[in-house]
């Protein structure tokens, strides 16, 4: 049985008692025998009581086992028993998620760092090369700059295969930088999975709960507003889907036009 | 022009301190929230503030509200790079007096764009 049937029938359980007991209470009170009313009172308060510890009981068992079934076989480090409390949970792994990318954030940026002078060196050399060349083709050179432009060629070419060389090495270790998109992916698919277990229990404990305040009568109210005026404070990272909503700008074009529609 | 770049992750810094030196700007320290980028602003060394409005510690939005309220520093041009794109929270930046907004994910073409005209509007 699911989860859910399982849900439907402990309320409707409830409610059926509720409904026939509702009749039989009012007969009991007309009758006047209050002592034998208040026993259906106590009856019905425990089997609500009881179906909701159970559903609770329930949906903290299947929380915790969600949790504990959630592991990751990067690299098998389970080699035993301490470390699978440690690495085992969700934060760790988005942790190890966090670890890869700013890695590789890094290793790319020290490459481009390191390749941006390279190429703006050879591009420095090749202009004045060819002012050089340019001289010597309208035939305005002398034999002694044309000496040392003989050198300097054969010391540039020389650079720039070596230059290029490292250049290119670079590149391709750019692009090996980039394979943490592969673990890192497969670390969220999982946290993802985890998260949407752990919702559909969650949601199945509020509908369970708004059952039960239906049933007492209780109203929450207040909360909403409050939380979407700290979030906007807070910050809330980026938007997803951002073209199919209103409140919310999709482009820099949309910020620089609300902004020059509040005066700027 | 000595610039602060103030946000949480060191890599968005990185960035950022990059592609203002591809514009000139050589000369950018770098702070990692509001809590720690203020006393830095309060010595009177800068004279361009960049932050971004995520962060632990004092927010971006906050550290611009502070920047606004000290006498000393009001006057500061502020360009906030964020991830923040709800609507409400652009015009809460422009009340709070920012001088320029840009969205991530961006380049360096809207970076420039953006700071070029903050400056012009000081200028002139």
């Amino acid at each position: 049985m699911t989860n859910k049937e399982d849900d439907l029938q402990n309320m409707s359980g409830f409610e059926e008692q509720l409904k026939s007991q509702a009749a039989n209470l009012k007969d009991l009170v007309d009758s006047g025998d209050i002592s034998e009313a208040l026993k259906v009172i106590a009856d019905l308060n425990a089997t609500r009581d009881q179906s909701l510890y159970q559903e609770v009981g329930r949906l903290t068992r299947t929380l915790h086992e969600s949790i504990r079934n959630f592991h990751i076989d990067t690299a098998g480090q389970s080699d035993g028993q301490d470390d699978l409390s440690k690495i085992d949970d969700a934060s760790d792994r988005l942790s190890y998620v966090v670890d890869m990318t700013n890695k590789a954030a890094n290793r790319t940026l020290d490459l481009v760092e390191e390749s941006m002078p390279i190429a703006s060196e050879m591009k420095e050399e090749a202009s004045i090369l060819k002012s050089d060349w340019g001289k010597l083709r309208r035939r305005e050179m002398k034999p002694d700059e044309f000496r040392l432009l003989y050198k300097r060629m054969d010391l540039f070419l020389d650079k720039l295969s070596k230059q290029s060389d490292q250049v290119y090495r670079n590149l391709s270790d750019i692009l090996l930088a980039q394979d943490f998109q592969d673990l890192t992916g497969q670390v969220i698919k999982r946290v993802t999975g985890l998260v949407q277990e752990v919702e559909e229990n969650l949601v199945s404990l509020v509908t369970m709960a708004g059952k039960v305040d239906q049933i007492t009568g209780t109203v929450h109210e207040g909360f909403e507003k409050e939380q979407q005026q700290e979030d906007i404070e807070r910050g809330e990272g980026p938007q997803m889907h951002a073209e199919e909503r209103v409140d919310v700008v999709s482009s820099q074009d949309d910020v620089d036009d609300l902004l020059s529609s509040l005066g700027f | 022009m000595k610039i602060l770049v103030v946000d949480d992750f060191s890599t968005m810094r990185r960035i950022i301190k990059n592609l203002l030196r591809d514009l000139g700007f050589t000369n950018a320290d770098e702070a990692d929230d509001g809590n720690t980028a203020l006393p830095m602003l309060q010595t009177g060394k800068y004279d361009f503030l960049v932050t971004d409005w995520n962060m632990p510690g004092m927010t971006g939005i906050d550290l611009l509200r502070a920047v606004r309220a000290d006498d000393s520093l009001k006057s500061l041009p502020v360009l906030m790079v964020t991830a923040e794109a709800k609507r409400d929270q652009i015009v809460a930046a422009a009340q709070a007096g920012v001088n320029g907004y840009v969205v991530k994910p961006f380049t360096a073409a809207v970076l420039k764009e953006k700071i070029d005209k903050i400056f012009e509007r000081i200028d002139s």
